[in-house]
């Protein structure tokens, strides 16, 4: 009972955090692409609820930023006079979903734009970039880790059911993908496709390569609960009564395999958000000015960018909940009774 | 005997086959270094296809594969287009770093990881062990990048450490025992990401592992016989949890080289991972496919090593009816 708690509760935050990203458009303020040329680098706004003169404010409010006297990069509060938070106002066209034309953000600002997390060397709104950018990052994911799965799940079935000479080739192969540190074989994948693409291609280049890297780890965990589930004695029965291979792998075998699956697709994803990232990051993935998450970090390789705009990191740790549920699913779905521990799993990267 | 003489042969035909799983994907890829010769007004096209006839480019891929095989042979491992040399050397300089960096951090882990593995198996339950736990949770969902640039922005903006490269300008014109420092200190930042980023899991399968072995009777006797907690904890009850640590420190070697990988580009340590970045980007051939090579032979080399170490651990394993 406890377990299932527990799982319902990871389960919900993960999905308030996806239904955040999907309505990107609706939480973030602005168009990720939509320049402000007159602030480039702001650093993050403050929202107050306490003015310059002590008096409470029941709505939050931010201060207009300023460039302090006799400098060129460092900004002040310009506190003479609040600028209060709007909700539910109009504001730029998005497309919520990708198909319903609408103008209402969650939040915003009157006569002043509000930068949550600052804007970066074109002046574009970080928080926006890093919602929409998580559409990227998380879609790459979701779909690489489908594509590991489906082939995974699929050469497991066959090694495993049909056994002989196509396990053992099989099995030699998926050892050879998984003695490859998988870093370096996504590299090695991705060198030798097209490198000057459009993001989208480069976004469906990157899902098929990091979907063909990590088959080997799944489809082994398969064939195993294959292997063990093809001698069980009502498998045997139904054989007995004369079904066919499709049928006994459509009807008893391949359900065992469910929750391997799950547990594994609770790993893969957070593990492929990070690859896409991390491709991304050394500019082998989603060009600009599309946002990932990865290119939202990819400024910090300049050392200008790291000495003087520090909440250009802060896209780093927004990603941490996401991976906190994740993790906190897939040691959910290790104590409902998975066989196998998970962090070995992990490791598996 | 026969156990290592097993392992070592499993070895060699993984790195036969990753040499021509990599060769494969050449294959596969859409365009050559020479391709953007060719986009090139002041180069003659006759130059251009000289040139992939020079390298081999004009034949079949087994050909191909014979002819770099011959040069590994030879200690070349093919040829670099972009720094117009044999891979081998520039390979070797690269490896030597990403060694010092790994092996260092691997080292430092484990150090770390083991005490505070059983010092926790030993509080199973209790608020240190709990809090020990939230600790090693909140670093494993910290992702590396993060770590990594968050530990840079921090040397940046305090200037405690240096924060990029491997030695200072003025490096050849120190003494030796500043030298030593000197590289010392450039070790730190990297050193530190890649221990972070692994620690957390070798703590909690050290935890896991120690804690399975506590509640064994043979354990239960050595308390009743009196014996000191600490010769208790380590004397009696890691080496009992050992196997499947042993089994996880070639694979921890396998996750750190990955790390390793992003650490180093961030992090502009010259080691493989920059090198390999570059080639990829320049298309140049060999390189990546050397880069690749060294990395699985570091892989399978830690590998190696664990399954030595697990042969001289376990007696089971000696005498082959245990062995898997």
């Amino acid at each position: 009972m406890r377990v299932r708690r527990t799982f319902a509760k990871w389960l919900v935050v993960l999905g308030v955090l996806h239904g955040m990203v999907v309505c990107a458009g609706f939480f973030a303020p602005y168009d990720p692409v939509e320049q402000d040329r007159q602030s480039p680098y702001l650093p993050p706004m403050r929202l107050h609820l306490l003015d310059a003169h002590g008096h409470l404010h029941v709505r939050p409010f931010v201060y207009p930023l300023r460039l302090r006297e006799s400098s060129f990069d460092q900004f002040e509060e310009d506190t003479t006079e609040p600028h209060p938070v709007k909700f539910f106002l109009r504001g730029a066209r998005y497309r919520l979903l990708g198909f319903l034309p609408l103008r209402m953000h969650f939040f915003g600002g009157e006569n002043t734009r509000i930068y949550l997390l600052g804007t970066d060397a074109y002046g574009r709104d970080q928080f926006s970039r890093l919602l929409f950018g998580g559409q990227v990052s998380l879609f790459a994911g979701l779909l690489g880790a489908g594509v590991t799965l489906f082939i995974g799940w699929s050469i497991g079935a066959v090694a495993g059911y049909y056994g002989g000479w196509r396990d053992s080739l099989l099995m030699r192969v998926a050892e050879l993908f998984l003695a490859l540190p998988w870093l370096y074989l996504l590299f090695a994948l991705r060198a030798f496709l097209p490198l000057a693409v459009s993001p989208l291609e480069a976004f469906f280049l990157i899902t098929a390569v990091l979907g063909a890297v990590g088959w080997a780890r799944p489809a082994r965990l398969v064939r195993g609960v294959v292997l063990s589930a093809k001698e069980r004695d009502f498998v045997r029965a139904a054989r007995g009564f004369g079904a066919s291979n499709g049928y006994l792998l459509r009807r008893h075998i391949l359900p065992e395999t469910s929750s391997v699956l799950l547990t594994q697709a609770a790993i893969l994803i957070p593990q492929y958000v990070l690859a896409e990232m991390t491709l991304s990051f050394l500019g082998l993935g989603v060009p600009e000015p599309v946002p990932s998450w990865g290119n939202l970090l990819s400024g910090l390789q300049q050392y200008s960018v790291l000495v003087s705009y520090w909440w250009m990191y802060l896209p780093a740790l927004a990603m941490v909940p996401f991976f906190l549920g994740y993790l906190g699913l897939a040691s959910s779905f290790e104590e409902r009774g998975a066989v196998y521990k998970i962090e070995s799993r992990i490791w598996g990267m | 005997m026969r156990y290592l003489l097993r392992r070592l042969s499993h070895a060699l035909f993984l790195l036969a086959g990753v040499s021509i799983l990599a060769f494969l994907f050449t294959a596969l890829a859409p365009g050559t270094y020479f391709d953007e010769m060719r986009l090139n007004p002041q180069i003659a096209p006759e130059t251009v296809t000289a040139l992939r006839a020079q390298y081999g480019f004009d034949k079949p891929l087994p050909v191909r594969y014979a002819s770099w095989l011959r040069s590994v042979i030879h200690g070349e491992m093919g040829f670099s287009f972009a720094y117009n040399g044999p891979v081998a050397p520039l390979l070797l300089v690269r490896a030597r770093n990403t060694l010092l960096l790994t092996i260092t951090a691997t080292l430092l882990a484990w150090g770390i990881a083991l005490p505070l593995g059983v010092w926790s198996a030993d509080r199973l339950g209790r608020l240190p062990d709990r809090l020990l736990s939230w600790a090693t949770a909140g670093l494993l969902v910290i992702p590396d990048l993060a770590v990594a640039l968050g530990l840079l922005v921090l040397a940046v903006r305090s200037g405690w450490f240096p924060t990029g490269g491997m030695a200072s300008v003025d490096f050849e014109t120190l003494s030796p025992f500043n030298k030593l420092r000197d590289l010392a200190l450039h070790m730190i930042l990297p050193v530190t990401a890649l221990v972070l980023s692994s620690l957390p899991l070798l703590v909690r399968h050290v935890r896991a592992a120690v804690a399975d072995v506590l509640n064994a009777p043979f354990l239960l006797a050595a308390v009743g016989h009196g014996i000191r907690k600490r010769t208790l904890l380590y004397r009696y009850a890691l080496p009992a949890a050992a196997n499947p640590l042993i089994s996880l420190f070639g694979f921890s070697i396998g996750v750190l080289l990955s790390g390793s990988l992003l650490i180093e580009v961030v992090m502009s340590w010259p080691g493989l991972g920059p090198l390999l970045l570059e080639a990829v980007l320049a298309r140049d051939l060999y390189v990546v496919v050397g880069g690749i090579l060294g990395s699985t032979l570091f892989l399978v080399g830690g590998n190696l090593l664990a399954d030595l170490l697990l042969y001289w651990a376990d007696p089971r394993i000696r005498t082959e009816s245990g062995a898997r």
